[in-house]
């Protein structure tokens, strides 16, 4: 009887443990509680749960510690200052696979908030046991370790280099080929989190062989899967040639182009990045993206999306175009043009706008041809509104100007460039001077419009230092015209005619 | 001597015939000297005419053969250098010819190939043309696929939903709730719960299980089911069937069937096994550890003499003391 009663105690105590800690881990899931459990001292007693003898209390102790520290990062500093961690890691090699889920999900609460907690989890020597972790049977606890291997490889190069040495990759890339979908997208979304720090990560991850089954993978219509996998082909290639070169060398061309037509706009957006990353490298590259058609789609792309995700879009074509005025020309005659002038006008962005303008500046920088192409657009005014607005950022400001100042040096299309002659400032009006100087000698039906267009007397009015370049540009245009013209349109000759008829004496 | 009586009767007619014609040929002299000199003059003049005339035949003569010779001979050269100018003037026109295709073929492969780029263009654009379409297409098509699941699942889910509020059918004697009679005609999940087939429930088996161990409650009251309701209820099923689903023993899955300790179990079986069974001292590492002895290697062409220090050497745990400071080093090894 008495036994019965002494049992009878240590079950009510059991089942006291386990309500206690099941409803602590369903509180902590709502944000507005967790303040008041951390006041109430809840890690203390969480701690103490972690070493319980029956299971289920440790398990669900862990998973709760782990939803607390998932929350803000103070109380992830609180599980790492009380030690607990060593127990975690330990345990993480030892215990069944629900408590190996909860502990790598503590692991990677603490780890996502800062370098330095990821840096106090490294050393309290997860890896080797997140590592073995990764090799287990069962995907849920594949999944919980590879997610916690990725918060912890996200932060800087050192600790992504942690991770390499600890020998995750190759066990990542064959979690990659595993069935599940969830597994697939923590293990490439951990594969881009250690790529994207230095080239050598980066040829770490490719030594492996990632990119056959990345590049597989992009066929899969999951859309968070592709999200990652194109972020991990794009953090690959972003490095150097050889490795923008493997990636493109698996066959991604031209069918990643359909995930452009994707509803997610995550997942355009990084295979737009991914796109970019590729062409920056060499002449080569763009003209096989060229090739491909795919000068088109991100155009089609660009009409399509609003906002920030414009900009590797933008990004893209300014670099294709940059490398030669073949692939220029390329981007023009896959209706560039308009589509940037369009988003030009519609964000309101100071940073992609900095990225039209720079992107218009190597479109239109090559020859007159292109600098007519772009000038056609009615782009030039609005360049030199954004130079000129003081509103804008200097960046924006800067950009504008070079792009402004490269187009104009090939402009010869006299019709754009006479709305400049009134606005611009001195220092962009003598290269449009320039080029007017340049054109109108040989032209005759030029030299005419520009007279009655009222060029030829803006031009007049002109104040420039004797000697300068601009003078000398000035004195070139007045060159081509009879000098009764000139005359007429120079200002105060009203003035001076009315002087001469004062003057006259009838005879 | 009759003649030369004659003559003496004309002697003095002779003399004074001589004196009269000596007068008149004395003075008739100077006219017929002038006369003579006149006639001899011109026909010196004559002769000297004809003969200079005779001789500028000559002359013209052999200058005539002489200018025909020298022009003939000139005309030749003339004729020769025409000739050759023909020549130059074909063979110059010819080098123009060559020299035209061959500039064009060196600027077209060497320096820049206008129509080569043209073409380039051209097909660039037809290129993007197509590009576009596909993937309109393509947009289009995953469109309607997306739509057609989406109503798909909304079907399905609204069949679900009128199979389980079958029991809202309007009767002959009570409209349900969605036949309303003041309606113009009955809405339309009305219609689904009238077209709408019964739930099939997996039927029990219809021979008891032999081979299963049946708990004690089945063996008393086959028939005799108490009773639930105190009105018939409807079509039952036969009692032994509701018995037996009733009373069907548990089929745990196999996460629930496995101990809680069972990977603790495996472990002792398996170094149990291993001591009995084991023959060899040095176990055989499987490769996944190997990764781990292996020193990263890094790229030959950024490789720089200045070696990036190996992991584990500088802040190991083990080593180091400052960060060890209040930490228990000793408790948790792990394997």
């Amino acid at each position: 009887m008495s036994q019965r009663q002494v049992l009878q105690v240590f079950e009510q105590y059991q089942k006291a443990r386990t309500q206690f800690v099941q409803t602590v881990a369903d509180l902590a899931t709502r944000p507005q509680n967790i303040e008041t459990l951390q006041n109430a001292g809840v890690m203390s007693l969480l701690r103490p749960l972690l070493l319980d003898a029956v299971p289920t209390v440790q398990q669900t102790a862990a998973l709760a510690l782990g939803r607390l520290a998932n929350y803000n990062d103070d109380l992830a500093d609180a599980i790492v200052k009380a030690d607990i961690l060593p127990q975690l890691v330990y345990s993480l090699a030892e215990q069944n696979r629900f408590y190996k889920k909860a502990a790598a999900f503590v692991l990677r609460a603490v780890a996502k908030h800062s370098a330095e907690l990821a840096q106090a989890v490294v050393d309290c020597g997860a890896l080797d046991a997140l590592v073995v972790s990764v090799e287990e049977f069962d995907p849920g606890v594949k999944e919980a370790a590879a997610w916690a291997l990725g918060y912890i490889a996200r932060h800087n190069a050192q600790l992504a280099q942690a991770v390499v040495d600890a020998g995750a990759v190759p066990l990542l890339v064959l979690c990659i080929q595993e069935p599940e979908i969830a597994l697939k997208r923590i293990a490439a979304s951990t594969l881009s989190d250690i790529a994207k720090h230095s080239p050598e990560l980066a040829q770490t991850v490719v030594d492996t062989g990632a990119i056959a089954h990345l590049a597989q993978m992009t066929l899969n219509p999951d859309a968070k899967l592709k999200r990652q996998v194109f972020s991990a082909l794009g953090q690959i290639s972003k490095h150097s040639v050889d490795l923008a070169e493997m990636v493109v060398e698996a066959e991604i061309f031209p069918a990643v182009l359909s995930s452009l037509k994707d509803p997610d706009e995550y997942v355009k957006k990084n295979v737009t990045t991914m796109m970019r990353e590729i062409t920056k490298h060499t002449p080569e590259l763009s003209q096989m993206i060229v090739n491909a058609g795919g000068v088109a789609a991100v155009i089609d792309y660009l009409g399509d999306s609003r906002g920030n995700v414009r900009l590797p879009g933008i990004m893209m074509l300014g670099y294709i175009a940059a490398h030669s005025e073949n692939l220029a020309m390329a981007v023009i005659v896959s209706k560039g043009v308009p589509q940037l002038a369009i988003c030009m006008a519609e964000e309101s962005e100071d940073h992609i706008k900095a990225a039209t303008a720079w992107a218009f500046g190597q479109i239109g920088q090559h020859t007159p041809e292109h600098a007519r192409a772009v000038a056609a657009a009615n782009v030039l005014p609005k360049l030199l509104n954004l130079y000129l607005d003081t509103q804008s950022s200097e960046d924006l400001q800067v950009k504008a100007k070079k792009a402004l100042k490269n187009i104009l040096q090939k402009c010869t299309y006299l019709p754009a460039l006479e709305p400049l002659l009134y606005e611009a400032p001195s220092n962009i009006l003598k290269h449009v001077i320039c080029q007017f100087s340049k054109v109108l000698p040989h032209d005759s039906k030029a030299r005419r419009l520009f007279v009655t267009s009222g060029g030829l007397k803006k031009v007049q009015e002109i104040k420039a230092e004797p000697g300068s370049a601009l003078q000398e540009h000035i004195n070139a245009i007045n060159n081509c015209y009879p000098e009764e013209i000139v005359r007429y349109y120079s200002p105060g000759y009203s003035e001076v005619l009315l002087e001469r008829v004062d003057n006259y004496q009838p005879s | 001597m009759a003649a030369l009586l004659q003559l003496y009767t004309q002697i003095n007619v002779i003399k004074e015939e001589y004196y009269t014609r000596n007068r008149i040929a004395e003075e008739n002299r100077q006219r017929e000297h002038d006369a003579a000199v006149k006639i001899q003059s011109w026909f010196r003049g004559c002769q000297v005419r004809a003969y200079l005339s005779h001789i500028h035949r000559q002359a013209t003569v052999i200058q005539k053969t002489c200018r025909g010779f020298a022009a003939r001979q000139h005309f030749r050269e003339r004729l020769k250098t025409a000739y050759f100018l023909m020549k130059i003037h074909f063979y110059n026109k010819m080098a123009v010819k060559i020299q035209q295709r061959w500039r064009g073929y060196f600027v077209r492969t060497y320096v820049h190939n206008f129509y080569a780029r043209k073409r380039y263009l051209d097909e660039l654009a037809k290129k993007n043309g197509q590009i576009r379409r596909e993937l309109e297409e393509l947009a289009e098509q995953q469109r309607k696929e997306r739509e057609r699941t989406a109503m798909e699942k909304e079907e399905k889910e609204k069949y679900t939903q009128a199979q389980r509020l079958h029991f809202l059918l309007s009767t002959k004697q009570c409209p349900g709730v969605f036949n309303s009679p003041f309606r113009q005609e009955p809405d339309e999940m009305e219609l689904r719960l009238r077209r709408v087939k019964p739930v099939r429930t997996q039927s029990a088996p219809k021979e008891p299980w032999h081979l299963n161990q049946q708990p004690l409650s089945l063996q008393y009251n086959k028939d005799k089911l108490p009773p639930i309701h105190k009105t018939p209820q409807g079509p039952f099923r036969p009692a032994v069937e509701v018995q037996q689903q009733r009373y069907r023993p548990l089929e745990p899955s196999l996460r629930v069937a496995t101990s809680i300790t069972a990977l603790e179990e495996a472990r002792e079986e398996l170094r149990r096994q291993e001591w009995r069974t084991r023959l060899i001292d040095q176990p055989f590492v499987p490769f996944s550890k190997a990764q781990r002895n292996r020193r990263y290697e890094s790229l030959l062409h950024t490789a720089s003499p200045y070696q990036q220090e190996e992991y584990g050497k500088k802040h190991f745990r083990e080593e180091d003391q400052d960060q060890l400071k209040g930490k228990q080093a000793d408790h948790f090894t792990p394997r």
